[in-house]
């Protein structure tokens, strides 16, 4: 008996690793192509760090400073939905559009926009922001206005500082009254690369 | 607590089912038996209860994929009886789960679920839909059994 369960064992051993690895990708290829790829996702190298984005049918829906995986994918699993894969071609016209943004070739990122993640109030303001032209910039009572609620300035605060469409969502481009850069979620050292870029500030 | 990101199945558990799958339906058959578990699988991931044992679940699927597969094959498979006095092949992999895939219904799923896809007990019960210790003993009498075809 002990010969047949060797026999048995031994032989479930087969090294086919790699072609697991290719057998996922190609599935997760057709499985895109079905539609039954509810978020899908990829990591940006960019000068300001590795970005992590991802989209739904509607378009960009998250793009963060990432420096764990994990915790960001469940949120999309919890708060989007549970068919998250990962996918490079999925993600190659946002990768492109920043590429060029960051070489200083493109102003204008052109890509649709999935809001879901912000609702209400909030929503108002980061839909406000992603109209906040290339190389201008805005007060936080500014934003509080234009999301209709000229005295909510410490919420429009908030509300830039939960934006889950980094860059491509400007709220890099919201400062305080008075020109004081005010704050960024990313780090300050980030707010001021792009502003920089865009030739706000020396 | 919510379903876990799908992409997280499947680096967990792509190269076990494959390998499974291997064993089940044959290397020639595996990628389009991988391909067929994985998409029922996203399909139907949204509608899973929380706090389902996933990976049962998954192997569920790729077992009857490739029992699927094997029906809807054309050409035939049975080459006859069992090999007479065969010795295992312990470097390769065909001789014996060839001969596992001639055990009757029952302890060919034990043993594949056991052996191919190292479930425990507990789980090949689930997917069997029988008790723990009937799915042992389909284990038992599929072992026995290749015994006997192989000395």
């Amino acid at each position: 008996m002990k010969n047949i369960q060797d026999a048995l064992t031994k032989a479930g051993r087969v090294p086919i690793g790699e072609r697991a690895v290719q057998a996922a990708e190609a599935t997760m290829l057709e499985a895109t192509r079905r539609g039954l790829v509810d978020v899908a996702y990829y990591l940006i190298d960019s000068p300001l760090g590795t970005l992590f984005a991802a989209s739904t049918a509607k378009g960009l829906v998250r793009l963060a400073y990432v420096q764990d995986l994990d915790p960001i994918l469940a949120e999309l699993a919890d708060r989007v939905s549970p068919r998250v894969v990962e996918s490079k071609k999925e993600l190659e016209l946002v990768r492109r559009r920043l590429d060029e943004y960051f070489e200083g070739k493109r102003q204008s990122f052109d890509l649709p926009l999935d809001f879901r993640l912000s609702n209400g109030f909030y929503g108002r303001v980061l839909q406000a922001t992603a109209r906040i032209p290339y190389g201008q910039t805005v007060s936080y009572r500014d934003m509080a206005e234009k999301a209709g609620n000229l005295r909510a300035t410490r919420a429009a605060g908030n509300a830039l500082g939960s934006n889950p469409i980094a860059i491509v969502v400007p709220c890099h481009r919201v400062l305080r009254t008075g020109g004081d850069l005010g704050g960024y979620t990313g780090g300050l050292d980030k707010k001021i690369i792009l502003l920089r870029l865009e030739k706000v500030i020396n | 607590m919510s379903l876990p990101p799908f992409q997280s199945l499947l680096d967990r558990y792509r190269e076990p089912v494959y390998r499974f799958l291997v064993a089940t339906a044959g290397p020639q058959y595996a990628d389009d038996c991988f391909q067929e578990t994985f998409l029922a699988a996203l399909a139907a991931y949204p509608r899973l209860r929380r706090g389902s044992n996933l990976r049962a679940w998954l192997f569920t699927i790729a077992y009857r994929k490739a029992m699927d597969s094997h029906r809807t094959r054309r050409k035939d498979r049975a080459t006859g009886p069992a090999v007479e006095k065969a010795s295992p092949s312990t470097d390769g992999y065909s001789d014996i789960w060839d001969a596992v895939k001639r055990l009757p219904p029952k302890q060919r799923a034990a043993v594949f679920h056991r052996y191919a896809a190292d479930l425990p007990y507990k789980d090949i019960a689930n997917v069997l839909g029988s008790t723990d210790a009937a799915a042992r003993q389909n284990v038992r009498e599929g072992l026995k059994k290749l015994k006997e075809v192989f000395s």
